[in-house]
């Protein structure tokens, strides 16, 4: 993976960087020793590694906006971390970057049921959000896996999803206003407890710009009664095909589930030996879940499950309790752990539009065997939104390079059919060299201007997002 | 002018020697009219993908809307944000486009539950103020992958390019639907109960107070309807009546297109605020008649068209308070001392204004269309 060469004049001034940082931080919260900032080296893109010259943990507004002009002034970039979950490498250091953590960030600040929002420090995790408003009968709608761990600014750089965003939608659509420090300082407010934007839709742009606009410091997060209950219903069929098109009827009926998880076989596998949550040994699974009172619950699946029928299902099971919606989930949730003991992994990221499941499905198995490696399939579809998981081994020289070879070609394949390169991971360095393969030039430079316009001197994770060759001007400076 | 296609209208910007004025439709411009030639975006039109089962249309900018409402009607579907027809309110014929829909990023009652337009769109295609063709997102619900310039252009009013195409998600059209309503509430007794039904589980789509009522629709499958409509008359307390579906329907139409204020004179606001905040908004403005929609955080009032229709007290006020307020209709003396865009802060201005800078560098694309 190309990094930016390290500017050696910067490393140089390491001693003179941190004096200045020490100067508006206090003591425990700038890291520069050599072994301490190896905490800070990767993210959850554990591939690649590389230590940072500096991090901080600041712990205001204030101290950010005063770390950021320092970095500013001296010409050192600043890569923002959130709790350092990206599966993109959005928080990978570059060895002359100062990392700004906001993991000290964690407060609830404002909490409005009357008006339906929270406001948060930034560093606060997705799931403790809920968390703070559930005993009052609420929830923080976007909810991705990580959810336990992953932080509110890196949900807002990433424009995160969820299983739940095909009814709530994604971070974009749950964000209401922030607070952004630009690089050189400036703070400014953007949007708040009022709907829509005065002027542009400065927050729309903000939302997934991958930590290179500014560092958001607060947020204001919409927040949303708690349905009275859900329930999961699992169908199992004997073909992609099939089980694409009771998604499309179920839709075309009209229904809105919160969730449509799809597994294919090897996936079923993997996940049956691994949790045993009973699943049926078919082709393809899917889980539907509705959301409402128990009545409207039962109308709802009735539905539901008079269209599944119609596609002859080779397994039809609803879930008479608790315990049993639990058992449905199971094996879902368990899937990536299961993948992840028979084998190292690489979960992709990329959509496709829902139709095309099938086709996708059958080049990826004709891949798998190309590159001989395996690969599992989870898929949202309800949303198009794909993690084929591709098993490798991380001992075994170049299969790691196998792997992301193969992975580029599912991705590819996904723009082909007219999707993108990733639904909810964010580019990163991950995908930063296939972005050609989705924007023309200058459709990219568009995006480009965003960033000129917000960090005109591309100081804020510059190695991110756009090919290395694309933004080398305007990094040189 | 009139482009038949992307590339025409690419030459016609290219060419361009002096301001333009896009017009889909011509139903929502607001402010002054700017004078530059008058550029068409109608023959930019056709639904090039509609499909069903993956809740997902793609038509042209200079596509009708009432062409995009009725291939989704045939699907059982519809545009989630509720698009309101203002022609009666602005004093306009013509026919909206969607480009238009999302250059205003138009969005009605159930915004407080669906989403504003831009939340349901998900691809735009755009002509920049050089002529250049670009394209951000596409037609698949979930993306990030790069910045999100769907979101930018999406209210822009056509400062940042003409929009030639736009790719929407959207959602299954309801069984039913159905009203409750209750007369004879103060300002803040109707928020109030405004912010307990949209708190509570029973998923309201609408909650709008005027003359003295507070509306709250519900929308789904008939049992749930029915199901969820005596749950929330009895979390709400006596008093309050039901709608049925074709009553519900008309009083809804009414408050989307602000038939209340039409053929009435006078300038019109429409202001955004917190909606705890509705009451003292009102307080401070004089001879307004008012419809209050989202809960309480869409304000829309209609005050005499003198001096600076009062601007200077209601945008203190927000100001203090959060907010902003548009004035979307007025005479040409009140514009002309009076900013129909609410003036924001230095820091964003200057973001917005580099940002149409780069967009449009020669500053031609409906030049007098924002801030």
């Amino acid at each position: 993976m190309e990094m930016p060469r390290i500017d050696a004049t910067i490393v140089a001034r390491k001693p003179a960087i941190v004096a200045a940082l020490q100067e508006v931080l206090p003591p425990d919260a700038v890291i520069y020793d050599d072994i301490e900032v190896r905490a800070y080296e990767c993210d959850a893109l554990t591939a690649y590694r590389c230590p940072p010259l500096a991090a901080v943990l600041p712990r205001t507004t204030a101290e950010v906006s005063a770390v950021l002009r320092i970095c500013h002034k001296m010409g050192v970039p600043v890569v923002p971390r959130g709790a350092g979950t990206s599966l993109a490498g959005g928080a990978l250091p570059t060895g002359d970057c100062v990392i700004l953590g906001v993991a000290k960030m964690n407060e609830v600040l404002e909490t409005d049921y009357a008006n339906r929002f929270i406001r948060v420090q930034s560093g606060r995790t997705n799931l403790s959000v809920t968390g703070a408003v559930e005993s009052d009968g609420f929830f923080y709608a976007p909810d991705p896996s990580s959810q336990l761990a992953c932080a509110i600014a890196g949900n807002i750089a990433m424009n995160s999803g969820g299983a739940h965003c095909l009814k709530y939608g994604v971070t974009t659509n749950n964000l209401l206003g922030v607070t952004l420090v630009q690089m050189d300082g400036t703070v400014l407010e953007i949007g708040g407890a009022h709907l829509d934007p005065a002027g542009l839709d400065l927050l729309g742009v903000i939302c997934g710009s991958e930590g290179q606009l500014g560092v958001v410091t607060e947020a204001t997060l919409r927040i949303l009664p708690k349905p009275e209950g859900a329930r999961p219903v699992l169908m199992g069929f004997d073909s992609n095909e099939v089980a694409g098109e009771c998604v499309s009827d179920i839709i075309k009926a009209g229904i809105l589930p919160v969730a449509i998880e799809f597994m294919d076989r090897p996936c079923i596998e993997a996940t049956e030996a691994f949790a045993k949550a009973g699943y049926p040994m078919c082709e393809a699974l899917l889980i539907v879940e509705v959301e409402g009172s128990k009545a409207e619950i039962d109308e709802q699946l009735a539905l539901i499950i008079e269209i599944a029928k119609r596609h002859n299902p080779v397994e039809l099971r609803e879930a008479a309790d608790e315990d049993q919606a639990k058992r449905i989930w199971l094996g879902r949730k368990s899937a990536f752990g299961a993948m992840g003991q028979i084998n190292d992994y690489m979960c992709l990221d990329g959509t496709i539009p829902v139709s095309s499941l099938p086709y996708v499905l059958r080049r990826i198995g004709e891949m798998s065997k190309e590159y001989g490696l395996d690969v599992a399939n989870v898929f949202h579809a309800g949303d198009g939104n794909m993690h084929p998981l591709i098993l490798f081994d991380a001992n075994k020289p170049g299969d790691l390079e196998l792997c992301e070879a193969f992975g580029a070609d599912v991705l590819k394949l996904c723009v082909e059919v007219g999707g993108c390169l990733t639904g909810e991971h964010g580019v990163g360095i991950e995908k930063r060299d296939l972005m050609k393969v989705q924007f023309a030039p200058e459709d990219m430079e568009a995006q480009l201007w965003v960033k000129d316009v917000f960090d005109p001197k591309w100081l804020l994770n510059p190695a991110k997002v756009f090919p290395l060759d694309v933004t080398a001007s305007r990094r040189a400076g | 002018m009139k482009p038949a296609n992307e590339i025409e209208l690419s030459e016609v910007i290219r060419g361009a020697n002096g301001p333009l004025r896009i017009v889909g439709g011509g139903t929502r411009a607001i402010g002054p009219l700017n004078a530059g030639e008058v550029l068409e975006t109608g023959a930019l039109s056709g639904i090039s993908l509609y499909e069903p089962g993956a809740l997902t249309i793609v038509a042209g900018a200079g596509t009708p809307l009432s062409e995009v409402e009725a291939e989704l009607a045939k699907g059982g579907q519809r545009l989630p944000f509720e698009v309101p027809d203002l022609r009666g309110l602005l004093g306009r014929d013509g026919a909206s486009t969607i480009g238009g829909v999302v250059s205003a990023n138009a969005a009605g009652p159930r915004r407080i539950q669906a989403g504003a337009c831009r939340d349901s769109l998900i691809g735009v295609r755009f002509v920049d103020g050089v002529g250049t063709i670009m394209k951000n997102g596409g037609r698949v619900m979930k993306n990030v992958t790069g910045y999100d310039l769907v979101k930018l252009l999406a209210g822009a009013r056509g400062t940042l390019g003409v929009l030639t195409e736009v790719a929407f998600k959207v959602l299954p059209r309801p069984e039913v639907e159905a009203t409750l309503t209750l007369d004879g509430l103060d300002p803040t007794a109707a928020v109030t109960a405004m912010a307990q039904a949209l708190g509570s589980p029973f998923e309201v789509t609408g909650a709008a107070y005027l003359d003295g009522q507070v509306c709250l629709r519900i929308e789904g499958m008939a049992g749930s309807v029915a199901y969820r409509s005596a749950a929330l008359v009895k979390l709400l307390g006596a008093g309050w009546d039901v709608a049925d579906a074709a009553h519900s329907a008309k009083l809804w139409s009414e408050i989307r297109d602000m038939t209340p204020f039409v053929g009435k004179p006078g300038a019109v606001w429409r202001i955004s605020v917190k909606p705890s905040d509705m009451p003292q908004v009102l307080a401070t403005l004089n001879e307004a008649q008012t419809l209050c929609d989202w809960g309480g955080g869409l304000i829309w009032a209609r005050v005499p068209d003198v001096n600076d229709a009062q601007a200077v007290t209601l945008r203190a006020c927000l100001a203090a308070l959060g907010g902003h307020a548009t004035l979307v209709r007025a005479s040409d003396s009140v514009y002309a001392t009076t900013p129909a865009f609410h003036p924001e802060p230095a820091g964003l201005a200057a973001l917005s204004a580099s940002l149409r800078a780069k967009f449009d560098p020669r500053g031609i694309l409906n030049p007098v269309g924002m801030g």
